[in-house]
């Protein structure tokens, strides 16, 4: 009996040998690339992460797409007519475009899938942004039938989509991969299942080949995509990296070519051993604080102001986080074409002269070291926005503001901030899903979603609305312009602290790596040194 | 003893309810959803999210369900990978977290039982002191400083091993983890074997043995160890469920795909189903462990008889 014992794990050894796989052959490009997570989901219309966004960019081709320098170019799409009032949208699609199984892609794959995003059972996170087409909202909420959506099939290249409003961003909208097309046989043979590896039709540059949960995604090239002739790489390996350390560990070692994110507290030491393959600099995004603004003292205008002055942005990009970020004035970033940001009064004083003005309007206030004012800062937990809370209590505290933190995981916090529980002052972090102003500024509009502060201000409404009505360019991005002067520099609907930017490694041997404010790379672009 | 193991069986079912019951319950107590996140959800979205996943429906009527369903073998989608069941995250990840646990406690077993037995017979001398002080190190150093280093010697430095991936339980592959893995098991081992061999060796049967002349072999191999293996063999079974359910550090450090992070990420997310999905096969794997644990003591201790 007490040799059985010994042979179970002996035999355990043997089947580990056997298991043992000789690595495959190397006689094609290969691009493995560190992902930061697995994606959620492979199906466009329900996947939201970063992560997934760069999956299905190089598995699927939407009507638009962005080239290497995040520049709008026509995908899916050969071209495109719009109509004098902007409402009606006449698409062309190109003539060779083909799903992975050779079958052509049609104006009706389209107008199938764009009614499965809106549709209430698909359950579609990203359904909002295909909400400028006609009825899609109604259709969400289960009022309308999906076949009232405003997009038909005029013939089997031409696409006609119908808007609610002027949408001078739509066609930026159209980049999202909630908006590209399924194909409709493949979802119906399959349901549920028609994402797994074997299964999966698409028409981008690659196909999926394999996918380990926890372990790899394999890409293959498609054949069959419009422009196969010109994709270089013939298989990509997505691997989820949520440690940011072990990743570049395998960057340095050469198991990986490219990789999203390092740890920013190493900068300087990667940016000595690794020089030009370290690349950062600024994305659409922002680091934000937001006050409870419908609870007094909050609702104080002056009170807020004094506050953000305190807060000194250079130290927070510069120590906290390592310039690897910047600091914000504005809730826009730069990097928008046409937009100039509204920036805060106080964005070109020395922090001196604003801790000297804001001295006074708390002084005013009956605010200072002998009266002090209590502030709850609330934030999701991780080093970098602990370090952020503990500087901004630091900064706060010479001037009679004595701020307690609390932090909850990340699903406990914004689920506390979605149920719209109360607090003082929250974090908080919103990133582009579309080049365009609006999307920031419809944070802070009155009632939606997002608008976790409470901010409302009729005017500031009215102007965005005046916005998504007008159809010259320059004119509208001024009424935006005017919308973040009121919200945003003088209200303070949301308390602006830093943009964010990419922080990638990418090998010297990846060519056509564009840096971009988007920070978008479809390894359709990409070649191997 | 077929007797005694089918009973052990059946007290297992009640048990296996309590543990569910309660974690079912325990992580909806817990604050956000699985749909939270940065950016808020549209509330017609979010109803039909919900919906989807019969999270609109009160929370006993859900409990019924998922009761139902995990009677019928059916641990439910996950919610943040809903194209994946939980049954199948868990056949693609357990079999690696199997491997490499059991490897790691079958290796931490055999040197660290070696060490022990070594480090008894020579007490007090060097070969004692190296035992002693390897098992200090080995049970104060955290994996999460072990693993990182050890991926900056053998893999950057010395080039021998890759940094990390699975690669399909290649080999190389499997070193750095399994090794990391065993570590703190060796050093516990190794302590408990130490002492309880200490222990034995001055027992009277050994004595007599001793007296009665036979070799000194025979005395440690066939009598001392015997008695001496007991507590190594209570450890080893709490050890192997946790272990084989894998380890959170060792997973993400050497980016193994097995089940250990679905306990930390899937709690984080509050992806329900996964949590239930891993919180019934370490209660499956503690159970099963502790059954065959003690089965094991009659075969090491003929005292011990369950009839």
């Amino acid at each position: 009996m007490r040799h059985h014992h010994l042979r179970l794990p002996l035999s355990g050894i043997a089947l580990v040998a056997v298991l043992t796989l000789p690595l495959a052959g190397m006689a094609e490009t290969v691009l493995n690339r560190g992902n930061l997570d697995d994606p959620e989901s492979l199906d466009p219309h329900r996947t939201s992460t970063l992560a997934e966004a760069n999956l299905m960019r190089d598995l699927f081709s939407g009507l638009m797409g962005l080239d290497p320098d995040a520049k709008l170019i026509p995908d899916a799409a050969a071209s495109w007519r719009v109509s004098d009032d902007g409402l009606s949208y006449t698409f062309t699609l190109r003539a060779d475009g083909k799903w992975s199984d050779g079958s052509p892609v049609t104006a009706a794959d389209f107008v199938y899938s764009w009614r499965r995003v809106v549709t209430p059972e698909t359950a579609a996170e990203y359904a909002y942004m295909l909400a400028p087409v006609k009825n899609a909202e109604a259709i969400t909420a289960g009022t309308l039938p999906p076949e009232d959506l405003g997009i038909r099939a005029i013939d089997d290249l031409t696409l006609e989509v119908t808007l609610n409003g002027p949408t001078p961003y739509f066609l930026q909208m159209l980049t999202h991969q909630s908006t590209y097309p399924v194909q409709k046989a493949n979802v119906e043979a399959f349901g549920a299942a028609f994402t797994k590896p074997g299964n999966l039709v698409s028409n981008g540059a690659y196909v999926l080949g394999d996918f380990v949960p926890n372990d790899h995604i394999t890409l293959t090239r498609n054949p069959e995509f419009y422009d196969a002739a010109n994709v270089s790489i013939d298989t990509v390996n997505y691997y989820p990296t949520a440690d940011a350390s072990a990743a570049v560990k395998r960057f340095e070692a050469g198991e990986l070519d490219v990789n999203r994110d390092f740890p920013t507290e190493q900068t300087a030491d990667l940016q000595a051993k690794f020089g030009d393959q370290l690349r950062v600099g600024p994305t659409l995004g922002t680091y934000y604080y937001g006050f409870k603004i419908d609870k007094a003292p909050w609702d104080e205008v002056a009170l807020r102001q004094a506050i953000s002055m305190l807060i000194d942005r250079d130290f927070l990009a510069e120590k906290v986080w390592q310039d690897t970020m910047l600091p914000a004035y504005s809730f826009v970033p730069p990097g928008i074409d046409g937009y100039e940001s509204a920036a805060l009064d106080y964005a070109g004083m020395s922090q001196i002269d604003r801790e000297e003005q804001a001295e006074a309007i708390l002084t005013g206030l009956g605010i200072g070291p002998d009266h002090p004012l209590a502030l709850e800062l609330r934030f999701n937990t991780s080093d970098n926005n602990a370090n952020t809370a503990v500087a901004v209590q630091e900064m706060l505290a010479p001037f009679g503001i004595e701020v307690s933190l609390v932090n909850l995981d990340t699903k406990s916090h914004y689920g506390y901030l979605e149920q719209k529980g109360d607090y003082d002052l929250a974090r908080a972090a919103w990133f582009a899903d579309y080049v365009d102003p609006e999307n920031f500024l419809a944070l802070c509009k009155t009632g939606t979603g997002n608008n976790t502060t409470l901010y409302s201000d009729g005017d500031f409404d009215a102007l965005l609305e005046k916005a998504a009505l007008e159809t010259d360019p320059a004119k509208r991005m001024g009424d935006l312009h005017d919308a973040e002067a009121i919200g945003v520099a003088r209200d303070l609907c949301v308390v602006p602290l830093m943009f964010y930017s990419y922080h990638n490694l990418v090998s010297d041997r990846v060519g056509g790596w564009g840096d971009n404010v988007m920070d978008v790379h479809p390894t359709r672009f990409l070649s191997i040194k | 003893m077929l007797r005694y193991a089918f009973w052990r069986m059946m007290t297992a079912v009640p048990t296996l309810f309590v543990v569910v019951t309660l974690s079912f319950f325990m992580i909806r107590i817990a604050p956000g959803g699985p749909f939270d996140q940065e950016r808020a959800l549209d509330p017609v979205i979010r109803a039909n999210l919900e919906r989807t996943y019969h999270l609109d429906l009160p929370l006993v009527q859900q409990y019924g369900i998922y009761l139902k369903n995990l009677l019928h073998g059916d641990l439910g989608p996950s919610f943040t990978m809903p194209e994946f069941s939980v049954a199948e995250l868990l056949h693609a990840g357990l079999p690696v977290s199997i491997r490499i646990g059991g490897l790691a406690l079958l290796l931490a077993l055999i040197l660290g039982g070696a060490m022990g037995v070594i480090a008894a017979l020579y007490r007090d001398g060097w070969a004692d002191r190296a035992v002693v002080g390897f098992a200090t190190a080995g049970s104060t150093i955290p994996t999460f400083v072990v693993a990182p280093l050890f991926q900056l010697v053998f893999a950057l430095g010395l080039n021998w091993l890759p940094v990390g991936g699975w690669n399909d339980g290649a080999f190389h592959n499997l070193i750095g983890p399994v090794i990391c893995l065993m570590l703190p098991q060796l050093a516990v081992v190794a302590r408990l074997m130490r002492s309880s061999m200490i222990e034995a060796l001055h027992t009277h049967h050994i004595r007599t043995a001793r007296a009665m002349g036979l070799s000194e072999a025979a005395v440690v191999g066939r009598h001392a160890l015997r008695s001496a293996l007991l507590p190594v063999v209570s450890y080893a079974g709490p050890a192997a469920a946790a272990l084989m359910t894998g380890s959170v550090v060792v997973e993400t450090v050497f980016s193994i795909p097995g089940i250990g992070r679905y306990f930390v990420d899937a709690a984080l997310n509050r992806d329900y189903t996964v949590v239930m999905g891993a919180v019934v096969v370490l209660a499956v794997f503690t159970i099963l462990f502790n059954l065959i644990v003690d089965i094991a003591y009659t075969l090491v201790d003929p005292r011990v008889r369950y009839d």
